[in-house]
C-alpha cells in the first residue's frame, strides 16, 4: 500500500539555515529578534521530535533483527535446516517448516498472482471511471483490511468444510492467496501504471488491438515491477499465522507433505508452537530463536530484494 | 478478420472485468460464510446477550456467549495503540516528507516498510519474551503480559501503515502552497503546521484509520501478548482477551458445528464487521475530501 | 526468453506439489496436543520395530480430532477429553461409531514459582483462588502479595477436568489469565513471582514448582491409588471397531512392555 505513489521529481527541497534566516530578515524587517529566535527555537525543537520518531521506528526495527539475530545465530546448523523436529521437538530441525512455508506461499501465488495481475489490468487499461471501478476499489480496499484470523475462519469454513478440502496445504494456500490478492493488485497496477502512455499510443497507432498492445507493449515493460508484487505477496503470505492456523498447519507432522491434501507444518505457527506448547519452553529457547530468525530472514529478504528491484527500476525509469 | 479481432477484444475485455470482480466476490464470501456459521448462535442468545453480555464461559454448563468483554479488550487496546502509534507515525511520515533531505529519505523510506513486513507472530514472540518481563520488573506489575504490552506490540505494527499512508498525503500537497506560504513570510515549522498538514488532513485521517483497522484486526501478537483473561480491564496493566486471540485459542479445541463453534465464528463476524466499518469510513473520507487542485484549502 | 524459463520453472514446481509418491502402510493420527508427546514417543518406537510402516501424527488439538474421526480423514484420534454426546451423535449421523481407548492417566498439578514459600494447598484454598475469592498469598500462608491466576482456555482438556475436580462446576473467575496451551501455562508462572497456575505432571520442569494437594503429592502413585485428587484419563479414539494396522498399534501402545513404559518416559501415568 506504501507503493501507490510514483516517484516524481517535484521534491520540495530542504530550505537550507542560511538562506531561510535571509528571507525572514528581508521579508520581515520589522520582527524582533528575540520573536525570530523564539519562532526559530520552537522549530529547531519540533523537527528534532520529528527526526526522533523517525529514528524510534529505525531503531525498534534493528532492535528486535538484532536480539533475535544475536539468540538465534547459534541454533542455525545445518542439520537444523534439514532435519525433522524429534524427540517432542527439543531437537532436530525446522526442514518440514521451511517445506511448508514455501509451499503455502508458491501455492498461495499461483492463485493469487494471475488473478491480481488481471484485476489490475482491467483497472488500469480498461475500466473507465465510473460505478463499476469504484465498486471493484471498495471490494479490494476493504479485501485488504479483513483481519487476517478472519481470513482463517473464512477458509475454515468454505475451504475446509464446504469443499471439504480437509485441514490441507490446498486450502491454506488457498485462503492466503485470497489474502495476498490485494497486495498484488495494488503493486501491479504501479507498474501498469508506470508503463509511459506513448508506448500504448505507439501500438495503438500501428494498428495493434488493444490486447495485442497490452499483452506484447504494456505487460512485458510492467512486467519486472509485477514481480516485485509478486514478491511481495509471497512474503505476506509467508509470515502469516492466523489464516492457516485453521487451514493447514498443524502442531507436528514430521513427514513431508506428500499432495496437497496433507497437512503440513509452518515456520510462522511453529515459531507459535514452540514459544507457547511443548513441555520444555526453556530448554527449546534457542530452537525458538532461530526459527523466529529464519523466517525474519525469508520474509525481510524478500522484501529487501522487492525494494531494491523497485528502486532500481525506478531510477531506471526516469 | 477486423469482426473476429474485434470479438477478440471483446472477449478479452469481459474476461478481464469477470476477473476483476474477483476482490469483490470473495469478500461477499467472507460475509456469506461467517454470517453462514455465525448465526446459528442466536437461535440460543438473542444479539443483545451476545453483544452485551460480560460474561465469556462457551464451555461452561450452562454456556454463557457474552463477548462484551472481548469487544471492550479489543476496542482498548486499539485506542492505547493508536496513542503510540498516531504520534509516532504521522511525525515520522512528516520527518520523511517535509525535513529529510533525499538521501535520508531514500534509506529511511525501506526501513519502515520492512518495519511493516515483520512477521506478526514475531513481534507477539519478541513481546512475549523480551517486553514482558521487562514490563513487569520495571513498573512492579502482577504479569507482563497485559494490555499495555499488546498496545506497544500493536502500535509497532501499525506505525508502517499509518507513516506511509499519511507520507503519501503530505508529500503530494502541491508545491505551490508551500511556497505561498513561504513567500508570506512564515517559517518552514509553520507552513508544516499551518499549510501542509491542513492540505493533507484527509489523506492523514484515512491512514489513521487504516492504521487502527490494522491494529483491531491483528491476530498473533494479542493472543500472545494480552494474556487472555476474558475480564473488563481496570487499569492498563491488566490482562485482556481481544477478540482476535479468543477465536485463535479456541478455535481448534471447539466442537465441530457445537455452540462454540458457532459463537467464534460470531465473533468473527463481529470483528468483520468493525474493520469494515473502519474501512469504509477510510474510504469514503479519501474519496470525499480528495485533494484536487489546490483549490480545496 | 527468460520469462518463458521462468514459467516453466514454476509450472514444474505445481506438478512437483501435486504428485504423490506411493506408500507401503499408512497410519493417520490427530488430535490432541497433550496427548501428542506419547503417541509420538510411541509410533517412534513402533516405526523402528516394523519399518514397513509409515505414522503420521498431527496435533491440531481435541476438537479436530474427533472432527477427524467424524469425517474420516484419520485413523486415530487423539483427545484429552471425552467425545461429546454431540460429536457422537454427529458420528453416527454420518455412519460410523468412535470408539474410545484410555492410553494413560494425566495427574494435574497446581504449580508456583519457586521463590514461592507455599508449598501446600488444599482443594477449598485452591477454589478460592480460581474463583477469585482468595487474592492475595497471605490468605494462603504465603508472602503478601497479589495472586496472579494461570488458567488454561475453558476449551481445554486440562481446563475440564480442573474445572470439575476442584472448581466443582464453579466457574474460574474472569481475572484469570487464560492461556492457550500448557506450555504458555509453565512459561508465565516460571517468569511470574506471584502466578498460580495448573498443568499435567508431564510439563513439570526445574523452572516452577509443584504444590501438594491437601498434603498429597502429585506422583504416579498417587495417581493411580486415586489418592491425588485431580487426574484424569487421556483417550484416543477410533472410526468404529479398529481392525488390521490400527488395532496392532493400539496394541502395542497399551502393551505394558512396550507403549506403557514409553508413557512413563514421556512423564504421564501409564495404565499398568
Amino acid at each position: 500500500m506504501n507503493s501507490s505513489r510514483v516517484e516524481t521529481m517535484n521534491h520540495f527541497p530542504a530550505v537550507e539555515a542560511e538562506e531561510e534566516r535571509a528571507m525572514i530578515k528581508n521579508s520581515q524587517p520589522r520582527l524582533t529578534d528575540s520573536l525570530i529566535r523564539r519562532r526559530r527555537f520552537f522549530q529547531k525543537v519540533l523537527f528534532q521530535l520529528f527526526r526522533s520518531a523517525a529514528g524510534i521506528n529505525g531503531i525498534v526495527l534493528l532492535v528486535v533483527v538484532f536480539y533475535l539475530v544475536y539468540n538465534g545465530w547459534s541454533a542455525i546448523t545445518w542439520t537444523f535446516l534439514t532435519q525433522a523436529p524429534t524427540q517432542m521437538m527439543t531437537k532436530g530441525g525446522i526442514f518440514p517448516c521451511i517445506v511448508g512455508t514455501f509451499l503455502l506461499g508458491v501455492g498461495a501465488l499461483t492463485v493469487a498472482f494471475p488473478i491480481g495481475v488481471a484485476s489490475a489490468i482491467y483497472i488500469n487499461e480498461y475500466a473507465h471511471p465510473g460505478k463499476v471501478l469504484r465498486i471493484i476499489r471498495l471490494g479490494i480496499s476493504n479485501l485488504a483490511g479483513v483481519p487476517s484470523v478472519v481470513f482463517g475462519l473464512f477458509g475454515l469454513a468454505f475451504f475446509v468444510i464446504y469443499l471439504k478440502m480437509g485441514v490441507s496445504l490446498l486450502a491454506g494456500a488457498l485462503t492466503l492467496g485470497a489474502m495476498s490478492l490485494p497486495v498484488i493488485i495494488g503493486s501491479s497496477e504501479e507498474a501498469l501504471k508506470a508503463v509511459p502512455n506513448t508506448y500504448r499510443e505507439a501500438s495503438l497507432a500501428l494498428g495493434a488491438t488493444k490486447w495485442q498492445t497490452i499483452w506484447k507493449v504494456v505487460l512485458p515493460s510492467a512486467f519486472p515491477g509485477i514481480l516485485t508484487g509478486g514478491i511481495l505477496g509471497l512474503s505476506r503470505a509467508a509470515g502469516e499465522t492466523a489464516p492457516i492456523m485453521f487451514t493447514a498447519a498443524v502442531f507436528f507432522t514430521p513427514r513431508l507433505p506428500q499432495s496437497v491434501f496433507d497437512e503440513v507444518m509452518a515456520l510462522p505457527y511453529h515459531i507459535y508452537v514452540l514459544a507457547t506448547a511443548g513441555t520444555e519452553i526453556e530448554a527449546t529457547r534457542h530452537l525458538q530463536y532461530g526459527t523466529a530468525l529464519v523466517l525474519i530472514f525469508l520474509v525481510l529478504g524478500l522484501n529487501l530484494l522487492a525494494i531494491i528491484w523497485r528502486a532500481r527500476l525506478r531510477k531506471k525509469m526516469r | 478478420m477486423v469482426i473476429s479481432r474485434q470479438l477478440k477484444e471483446k472477449g478479452m475485455r469481459s474476461f478481464f472485468f469477470l476477473i476483476a470482480f474477483a476482490s469483490v466476490a470473495i469478500l461477499l464470501a467472507i460475509t456469506i460464510f461467517l454470517f453462514r456459521e455465525g448465526i446459528p448462535i442466536f437461535n440460543l442468545v438473542s444479539v443483545k446477550d451476545f453483544l452485551f453480555g460480560i460474561y465469556w464461559y462457551p464451555t461452561a454448563e450452562p454456556p454463557d456467549f457474552g463477548i462484551f468483554p472481548l469487544i471492550i479488550a479489543s476496542v482498548s487496546v486499539t485506542l492505547l495503540s493508536a496513542c503510540i502509534s498516531i504520534p509516532l507515525g504521522v511525525m515520522t511520515a512528516i520527518y520523511l516528507a517535509e525535513i529529510a533531505g533525499p538521501r535520508t529519505r531514500e534509506l529511511a523510506k525501506p526501513i519502515v516498510e520492512l518495519l511493516a513486513a515483520l512477521p506478526s507472530v514475531v513481534i507477539g514472540f519478541f513481546g512475549m519474551v523480551v517486553v514482558a518481563p521487562i514490563l513487569q520488573n520495571t513498573f512492579n506489575i502482577p504479569v507482563g503480559l497485559n494490555l499495555f504490552n499488546a498496545s506497544l506490540m500493536l502500535a509497532f505494527m501499525s506505525i508502517p501503515t499509518i507513516c506511509s499512508i499519511s507520507e503519501d498525503a503530505i508529500y503530494s500537497v502541491p508545491n505551490a502552497l508551500r511556497e505561498a506560504s513561504l513567500a508570506l513570510g512564515a517559517t518552514h515549522l509553520e507552513t508544516i503546521l499551518r499549510v501542509v498538514i491542513p492540505a493533507a488532513i484527509s489523506g492523514i485521517c484515512t491512514a489513521v484509520i487504516l492504521g487502527m483497522s490494522r491494529a483491531i484486526g491483528e491476530t498473533m501478537v494479542v493472543l500472545m501478548v494480552a494474556g487472555g483473561a476474558a475480564m473488563m480491564p481496570s487499569s492498563i496493566f491488566d490482562p485482556v482477551r481481544p477478540m482476535p486471540g479468543s477465536i485463535a485459542a479456541e478455535m481448534a479445541e471447539a466442537p465441530f458445528r457445537g455452540n462454540h463453534y458457532y459463537a467464534l465464528f460470531a465473533t468473527g463476524m463481529v470483528l468483520f464487521i468493525f474493520t469494515l466499518v473502519f474501512n469504509l469510513i477510510a474510504d469514503h473520507m479519501s474519496h470525499k475530501y480528495r485533494q484536487v487542485g489546490d483549490a480545496t484549502l | 526468453m527468460k520469462r518463458k524459463n521462468l514459467f516453466l520453472l514454476w509450472a514444474l514446481a505445481i506438478v512437483a506439489m501435486f504428485s504423490t509418491t506411493a506408500f507401503a502402510e499408512n497410519l493417520v493420527i490427530n488430535g490432541s496436543t497433550t496427548v501428542l508427546p506419547i503417541t509420538q514417543k510411541v509410533a517412534e518406537a513402533y516405526m523402528k520395530d516394523y519399518p514397513e510402516v509409515n505414522i503420521s501424527i498431527s496435533g491440531g488439538g481435541s476438537g479436530n480430532g474427533i472432527k477427524a474421526i467424524i469425517d474420516g480423514t484419520t485413523d486415530i484420534a487423539m483427545s484429552s477429553r471425552f467425545i461429546r454426546d454431540s460429536e457422537v451423535k454427529q458420528a453416527v449421523d454420518k455412519g460410523s461409531y468412535p470408539v474410545p481407548f484410555s492410553v494413560a492417566y494425566d495427574c494435574i498439578v497446581p504449580i508456583v514459582h519457586p521463590s514461592n514459600p507455599v508449598d501446600d494447598l488444599s482443594l477449598d484454598q485452591l477454589k478460592d483462588i480460581y474463583t477469585g475469592k482468595t487474592k492475595n498469598w497471605k490468605e494462603v500462608g504465603g508472602e503478601d502479595r497479589p495472586i496472579v491466576v494461570f488458567s488454561r482456555d475453558t476449551s481445554s482438556g486440562t481446563y475440564e477436568v480442573w474445572d470439575e475436580k476442584v472448581l466443582r462446576k464453579e466457574r474460574v473467575f474472569p481475572g484469570a489469565l487464560l492461556q492457550a496451551s500448557s506450555g504458555a501455562v509453565v512459561q508465565g508462572v516460571a517468569s511470574n513471582r506471584n502466578g498460580i497456575a495448573y498443568v499435567g505432571i508431564g510439563y513439570l520442569t526445574g523452572t516452577i514448582k509443584a504444590v501438594t494437594v491437601n498434603g498429597v503429592e502429585g506422583t504416579e502413585e498417587t495417581t493411580l491409588s486415586g489418592e491425588f485428587p485431580v487426574s484424569r484419563p487421556l483417550f484416543i479414539f477410533t472410526r468404529g471397531w479398529p481392525e488390521g494396522r490400527t488395532v496392532h498399534f493400539i496394541n502395542y501402545m497399551l502393551n505394558p512392555e512396550k507403549g506403557q513404559k514409553l508413557v512413563k518416559e514421556v512423564g504421564f501415568v501409564p495404565l499398568f
